[in-house]
């Protein structure tokens, strides 16, 4: 008799995901782009790029350049804000047959969280609301939401409040103890948190002495933060008990692994989606037959299993 | 779009730092359009981290060509891979050049072809698919201007020759054809004597792409421009690739890399 396949299926919230593999905020348009390299339906679940209230053109180009082993990107959340996401993407992305996690951010007041949370909540075809207190490229602000405690309690509580819909916090690494925002987090409410955003850096062109990025700081990613990543998935695991969506850097069954045992409950894929597409299906393969082969009946018996 | 394993034929410097590069890509080769491009991984995992755009040089049957130049450290580790080995490649990518002005039987304007140094790579794609459209009237010749810093650096004259061409050339230092930049010779042809409507296709430096577009508008001769710019994705994803044009940002991967040149706010 062919051996039954290890469970994949992972509760995030009221959220039910039938594998832990999703795809970062930003990384993944809003799906459509990627219909050509996959079915898209395998996948855990699509977090969209960050929408805001109003529309957002962006910052100016050059809003990418590559680093080692890495890349920056500063593309100041463009979007077509919350109206034309209603009406113009969520239709394409709802009938993809995976959850649609929509990432929503403010450009100033934190007070447009809650016109974004209540505006979503009344919406089918978002699964979840995740808050990006995280994104470190809008122009001439100086600190996070996500850098203080008492901010992240605030925000997320102002959003718990108005919504019954699962709600994951997103976490920025550029931070002292990032186990601080992460309780805070939980306290307020939040159902899930994921880390790490990107991480803050420059870099310069030195025949110009011009940065490669016309806002000068930005945010760097790819597998050059993944060490980062899973130190602090390690520790936050350790504070709170929520689950942890895990990403930075995973480029591949291997590193996706690694974030698993440090404590995660789910993954997302990020920066890698850029060069391999349909990366995100062939982890989902690729962690089944990594449990088969350590005979494990469920991906939750891997979690938090790092031995120290 | 599709993502394969493209098998290279052939790999090989031509003149300078510039490399000629075939992939074996049947599934891809027929879909191309000229003004697409193709994205490929240059090596293994890691470093260089990102896919690098190439457009699309010549397609025969199952096989494309790319025109590159070793600018860096992944067209360095490009130029070092071999016949026989196998290269991640994702194409067609983004939008080609428009050539509705040559489809029709009454077409009555007639293509000038404008390339800036690299930029004859995707025009010559464009050269042989025009030849192919305007095959019914061999008298209609297709007007290439190529610009060059220098003679040696001259790119694709004979290819562009050999589709029944005219090719004329400006070097930056007057040691072949005229002296200066090809826009100025282009804007040269246009003040001396009456000529029928013509359709401007041009690739090369921005500078240059801003002046050829302000010829288009003064003489009133439309202007298509392949656009470059660094990308991380290549599928529109990331929106890292964007240029500011009149209807806001734009993907060059996605809504470009061919532009109409007065749509573009080139700053």
């Amino acid at each position: 008799m062919r051996k039954k396949e290890a469970r994949l299926a992972v509760n995030i919230g009221k959220l039910k995901l039938k594998n832990p593999v999703m795809v970062a905020s930003g990384t993944f348009g809003y799906a459509e782009e990627f219909a050509d390299f996959m079915n898209l339906k395998q996948l855990g679940a699509v977090v969209t790029k960050t929408i805001t209230l109003k529309p957002r053109q962006g910052n100016p180009p050059p809003r990418t350049c590559e680093t080692p082993a890495g890349m920056l990107n500063s593309i100041g959340l463009e979007n077509p804000g919350v109206d034309a996401f209603i009406s113009k993407k969520l239709p394409i992305l709802k009938k993809i047959g995976a959850p649609v996690i929509v990432s929503i951010a403010s450009e100033g007041d934190p007070d447009e969280f809650i016109s974004l949370a209540k505006r979503l909540d009344k919406i089918n075809g978002a699964a979840a609301i995740e808050l990006n207190i995280s994104c470190p490229n809008i122009r001439g602000k100086t600190s996070l939401i996500s850098q203080d405690p008492g901010s992240t309690f605030k925000v997320v509580k102002m959003v718990r409040e108005v919504t019954g819909k699962t709600l994951i916090t997103k976490l920025s690494p550029n931070v002292t103890d990032i186990t601080e925002i992460a309780a805070a987090a939980e306290k307020a409410g939040s159902d899930a948190v994921s880390l790490i955003n990107t991480l803050t850096g420059t870099s310069i062109d030195t025949d110009t002495k011009r940065p490669r990025i016309a806002s000068v700081i930005a945010g760097l990613s790819g597998p050059a933060i993944r060490p980062v990543a899973v130190r602090m998935i390690w520790e936050v695991s350790r504070k709170i008990k929520i689950p942890i969506i895990g990403m930075g850097g995973i480029m591949d069954t291997p590193s996706a692994l690694e974030f698993f045992i440090a404590g995660a409950s789910a993954i997302s894929t990020g920066t890698a989606n850029f060069i391999n597409p349909a990366l995100s299906v062939e982890i989902i393969s690729g962690l089944k037959k990594y449990l088969a082969r350590n005979k494990l009946r469920d991906i939750k018996e891997l979690v938090g299993t790092l031995k120290s | 779009m599709l993502q394969i394993r493209a098998k290279l034929i052939y790999n090989k410097n031509i003149t300078g730092n510039f490399f000629h590069l075939t992939l074996r890509a049947p599934r891809i080769s027929g879909k191309c359009l000229p003004g697409q491009f193709i994205s490929v991984k240059v090596n293994g995992p890691n470093e260089p981290l990102l896919r690098r755009p190439f457009g699309i040089h010549k397609v025969k049957g199952s096989d494309m060509e790319v025109l590159y130049e070793v600018v860096g450290r992944g067209t360095e580790i490009l130029s070092q891979r071999k016949a026989g080995e196998y290269l991640d490649l994702i194409g067609p990518l983004g939008n080609g050049f428009d050539l509705g002005a040559f489809s029709g039987s009454r077409a009555s304007s007639s293509p000038v072809i404008v390339a800036g140094g690299m930029g004859v790579a995707p025009l010559l794609f464009l050269a042989q698919r025009l030849r192919g459209l305007r095959a019914s009237s061999p008298k209609l010749r297709t007007e290439v201007l190529i610009g060059a810093k220098t003679a040696s650096s001259i790119l694709c004259e004979k290819e562009f020759k050999n589709l029944g061409c005219d090719v004329k050339i400006a070097t930056d230092d007057g040691s072949r054809g005229f002296k200066g930049y090809v826009s100025g010779l282009l804007e040269r042809g246009l003040n001396t004597g009456r000529r029928p409507p013509i359709v401007i296709y041009a690739c090369g430096p921005r500078l240059m792409l801003k002046e050829i577009s302000r010829i288009s508008e003064k003489y009133n001769a439309p202007a298509q421009a392949s656009l470059e710019e660094h990308m991380a994705c290549g599928i529109g994803a990331c929106l890292g690739c964007v240029v500011n044009t009149k209807k806001g940002f734009e993907r060059v991967c996605k809504e470009g890399p061919v532009f109409r040149a007065n749509e573009i706010i080139w700053g």
